[in-house]
């Protein structure tokens, strides 16, 4: 029997806000523990929440950019549970009315393009964190609490099951993720955990209209993970059903080392989270004219931008696709051009050159140490004939591993083109002396030889010789 | 009248004429604490040292001259579920007994920016969860009308220390009748104002959508002074409402000529002892002189309110006193060995059986398969209740109800049966329930010299209307002006 894979994602996003969604501590990752907290998301006694407005508008954002309807009232509401990562045991999330509701995302896997449904965004908080060995003293035997995530704004995006395969999941992540960065929401960050995932994965044979149960599967923190972790979920399933047995509902947990999934806990075994309203916080509503003003505000989106690029800047839609495939490739790219000006030019550097080295080093572009003003630099020298375009791609992949600009290797390495006509003169004389019969041949008529006296001066100049020069100066001395 | 035993705005003219110091007040309110609070019990800590220090910066005010706030220098209290920072915050209960608050509360920052000055942290049920203050963990506390008897609760420390003259104020919360239960016990006026009137930020939370703070005092004056000083929009408290304070000692005298106060028929059935009927029913026929136009009004889902409470006030609290597990501050049991014996040993032991009760009922009715039958369905009811009210007060502009069905009761007497306690707050719960103002103000004693309460209940907001009708009927009466004698 042959079985269709289903799977549903649900998508923790950390909110890009300067503060946290319910007191003012800061947000800014890597603090020392406990030092971005204060009574309110210690939770100590007498404390309220205070909603973050900045957080409301980031979750419309994320609404909005992906077609869903927003709320004209959401409520937020308690989920009880107790764990010490926890302070006031209960996370402050919504549940029968979030934020956002509906919407979709396209997504496209080899070429083919599909729409996957949202059920819903909505708002809640992070929580903190249990570290088992002290921070400090390197101690074990005891945990230890650490309060500066816990009240961190977090929206969690919901799918539908329309998910197909591990490779729709990775894809529908990756737009999902490229979304939020370009709205300026979050910063997509998955080994840090500003972006987290749990996978809903069931199996059904093929042509069944009935869901099979679910199983969910956590701790997923990489795009591999994901791909991994279902492949091996979906493997774990027709293997129980093969055998005649049944897939039980529960959450396991990826163990990337050994590639399995463990069973954490079974349905019979999970919270009841007795949700309510929370009642110190009031409903959040939300008027028209706030939603306009957000949507008045919304940065580019890709295809927005992608359609701008083609336009504005004659790429073909292979290229402009390309380019705005990630927010910050993107900003590069227009970066370069503001400085450099030829769009057409720089997209090829930056997608055959730069892309290439950022394939090997497998670095994001952010960590690249060319920026766009050195790349710029780079191809004004060529313009400016001070190096050759076969020299400047060499000089390129010095300046991805050192950072210098193109001006100082080029200086440094004494690669400064020759085009002075009274140096290569003497040296194309010399040549030509040297080597009678090929002048002869080549006043004959075989002009092919004419690369071979370019490459005699080249290989005389060490390469330095500006190439349309040379063939200019070979031109006229070897005129019959 | 002994200085103990003055009003608040008596004391305040004291200080005006520098006939006195507030350092010479505070000291004679602590001479009197040393004589009878050993009788009532009434504090869970004392703030002496504190206290006057803040007399002193007070009189350093005073004697600046011009005009100061009238609680410059005057000995307050506060109940033990205010954090100041500083001073041991215990809400009556072991898991918080060893807690140092960091900071303070708004409506205490309040009282503070007025240059009062703060005598102690007071005695209350635990978590405010009682009407008779004896599920303290600090121990019960004692009505000065007669020792043997409660003072009320769950502020029963706000009401007895007022009324032993151990402070000329103090403030309580009141979720199903916490202020005006005792205030009606010991023969005090409290007020519990309206829902988002005064900042709950820096009150230990029992239920949220219920919880209000307000005065306990002397007479309507002081109450009016207490009140006006507590209140006001705080944005730390997403609930409280921004509206200006009035000057509510600016509604005392007005005439209530014309103004319309409705009987709810419904408080006046069996269960009421007829002791306090009595006292009640004279009251309003001292409306009826005073000009007051009185009419029978119904509020038909009055039954439903002690059952609604108390399905919404456990749920609440479940959720609320989650917190207290022993991981960041207060109780943690020394002889827990992992997490779960912690969680557990610290609850077990921090908390108080009454606290115990309502955790469990709260998560029941919250669990799944029983949320729409219970926490749901009560909503709904409390809507209902609401509604009532909304209806009552298209045609009045108050309505007047006894405040409970007995006078204060003997220790120990109803301890044992949990029902019999709730249903002593059966006339003040449907007021939280409504979010609406209400008030307690003495109107007569039993054959026994127990103080009775009367219950004036405000739409919202209407404080003001409220006070103005409570001034009224103090002005035609003098239980008052009556002290227990200690
Ligand atoms: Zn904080």
């Amino acid at each position: 029997m042959t079985y269709e894979t289903i799977i549903g994602l649900e998508v923790h996003a950390q909110l890009l806000t300067a503060s946290k969604i319910f007191c003012s501590c800061s947000t800014k990752f890597g603090a020392s523990p406990n030092g971005n907290s204060c009574p309110v998301c210690l939770a100590l006694p007498g404390v309220l929440p205070v909603l973050n407005k900045k957080v409301v508008e980031y979750a419309i954002r994320a609404g909005l950019a992906t077609g869903c309807t927003i709320a004209k009232k959401s409520v937020f509401a308690r989920k009880n549970y107790f764990y010490p990562d926890l302070p006031k045991g209960y996370q402050i999330s919504q549940y029968e009315l979030p934020i956002c509701i509906g919407g979709k995302i396209d997504i496209a896997v080899n070429g083919e393009k599909k729409t996957i449904g949202l059920t819903r965004i909505h708002l809640e908080e992070d929580a903190g964190k249990l570290l088992h060995e002290h921070p400090t003293t390197r101690s074990k035997g005891a945990s230890w609490v650490d309060l500066n995530r816990a009240g961190v704004p977090l929206i969690e995006i919901v799918s539908e099951p329309d998910l197909r395969s591990a490779e729709e999941a990775v894809a529908y992540l990756k737009t999902l993720r490229a979304i939020l960065i370009y709205l300026e929401i979050c910063d997509g960050n998955m080994e840090e955990g500003s972006l987290r995932c749990d996978a809903n994965v069931s199996i059904r044979p093929v042509g069944e209209k009935k869901f099979g149960t679910r199983v969910e599967i956590k701790n997923m923190n990489s795009f591999r993970h994901i791909e991994n972790a279902i492949h091996h979920e979906v493997r774990r399933q027709e293997e129980v059903l093969k055998e005649g047995g049944r897939v039980i509902q529960e959450t396991r947990l990826w163990d990337s080392e050994k590639e399995i999934t463990i069973s954490m806990r079974s349905k019979e075994e999970a919270n009841d989270y007795r949700y309510f309203p929370d009642p110190d916080l009031l409903p959040l509503l939300i008027d028209d004219s706030w939603i306009n003003a957000v949507h008045q505000n919304l940065p580019e989106l890709p295809e927005a931008k992608k359609a701008r690029f083609m336009s504005q800047h004659q790429l073909s839609e292979i290229d402009a696709e390309t380019l705005t495939s990630s927010k910050s490739l993107a900003d590069y790219y227009e970066a370069c051009v503001k400085i450099y000006g030829d769009a057409k030019k720089i997209s090829n550097w930056i997608l055959t050159e730069l892309l290439r080295e950022l394939n090997n080093s497998g670095e994001p572009i952010e960590q690249c140490k060319v920026k766009p003003d050195g790349l710029s630099g780079l191809l004004q020298l060529i313009d400016q004939g001070k190096i050759s375009g076969k020299m400047a791609k060499a000089v390129f992949l010095d300046m991805v591993k050192t950072g210098e600009s193109a001006k100082d290797l080029v200086a440094k390495q004494g690669l400064s083109q020759v085009s002075d006509a009274s140096t290569l003169e003497p040296i194309i004389d010399k040549i030509i002396i040297a080597n009678p019969n090929e002048a002869e041949r080549y006043r004959q008529g075989n002009e092919k030889l004419i690369a071979f006296f370019v490459g005699q001066v080249m290989k005389e100049t060490q390469g330095k010789g500006n190439p349309a020069l040379v063939n200019e100066i070979l031109k006229r001395k070897l005129k019959p | 009248m002994e200085l103990h035993h003055q009003t608040l705005h008596e004391v305040h003219e004291k200080l005006k004429k520098k006939e006195l110091s507030s350092v010479e007040l505070t000291q004679a309110v602590f001479k009197q604490i040393g004589k009878t609070e050993k009788k009532i019990k009434a504090f869970i800590t004392l703030t002496e040292e504190m206290a006057l220090e803040q007399a002193k910066k007070a009189d350093a005010v005073i004697q600046k001259g011009g005009n100061f706030p009238p609680l410059t220098g005057i000995p307050l209290a506060l109940k033990d579920i205010f954090l100041l920072k500083g001073t041991r915050t215990t809400c009556g209960s072991k898991i918080l007994s060893n807690f140092v608050a960091p900071y303070t509360a708004t409506s205490v920052e309040n009282l503070l920016r007025d240059h009062a000055v703060i005598v102690g942290k007071l005695n209350m049920d635990e978590f405010a969860m009682g009407s008779s203050n004896e599920t303290s963990a600090f121990g019960p506390c004692y009505n000065p009308w007669d020792l043997k008897r409660i003072p009320g609760g769950s502020s029963g420390g706000s009401a007895s220390s007022v009324a032993a003259g151990h402070c000329f104020g103090s403030t309580g919360t009141d979720t199903g009748g916490s202020i005006r239960l005792p205030a009606a016990f010991c023969s005090l006026v409290g007020i519990k104002p309206t829902y988002g009137r005064v900042s709950r930020y820096g009150v230990i939370a029992f239920a949220s959508s219920l919880d209000q703070v307000g005065p306990l005092a002397k007479d309507v004056t002081d109450a009016a002074i207490l009140l006006k000083s507590l209140a006001g929009h705080d944005p730390k408290d997403s609930t409280s409402l921004n509206l200006p304070v009035p000057d509510y000692q600016k509604s005392l005298g007005r005439k209530i000529e014309g103004m319309t106060i409705g009987i709810p028929k419904e408080y006046f059935v069996s269960g009421l002892e007829p002791e306090i009927e009595k006292a009640v029913r004279d009251a309003i026929e001292v409306y009826k002189k005073l000009g007051a136009k009185i009419r029978e009004v119904s509020l038909p889902n009055t039954d439903a309110a002690v059952p609604t409470y108390y399905i919404l006030a456990p749920a609440e609290a479940s959720s609320n006193l989650a917190r207290y597990d022993g991981v960041r501050y207060g109780f943690r049991h020394p002889e827990a060995t992992d997490l779960l014996s912690l969680y557990k040993k610290s609850r077990t032991e921090g908390f108080g059986p009454e606290v115990k009760r309502r955790i469990m009922l709260g998560t029941y009715v919250l669990s799944a398969g029983y949320y729409d039958a219970y926490y749901l369905k009560a909503q709904k009811v409390r809507t209902l209740i609401r509604n009532d009210f909304t209806a009552a007060f298209k045609e009045c502009d108050l309505l007047l109800t006894p405040v409970a069905p007995s006078a204060a009761w003997k220790v120990g007497e109803k301890t044992d049966d949990p029902l019999k306690m709730y249903l002593s707050d059966i006339f003040t719960i449907n007021v939280n329930l409504a979010g609406l103002p209400g008030m307690s103000l003495p109107c007569g004693f039993t054959k026994e010299g127990l103080p009775i309460g009367l219950q004036l209940i405000g739409n919202h907001f209407k404080e003001e209307t409220m006070l103005q009708a409570a001034f009224a009927y103090e002005q035609a009466t003098d239980w008052h002006t009556r002290r227990p004698k200690l």
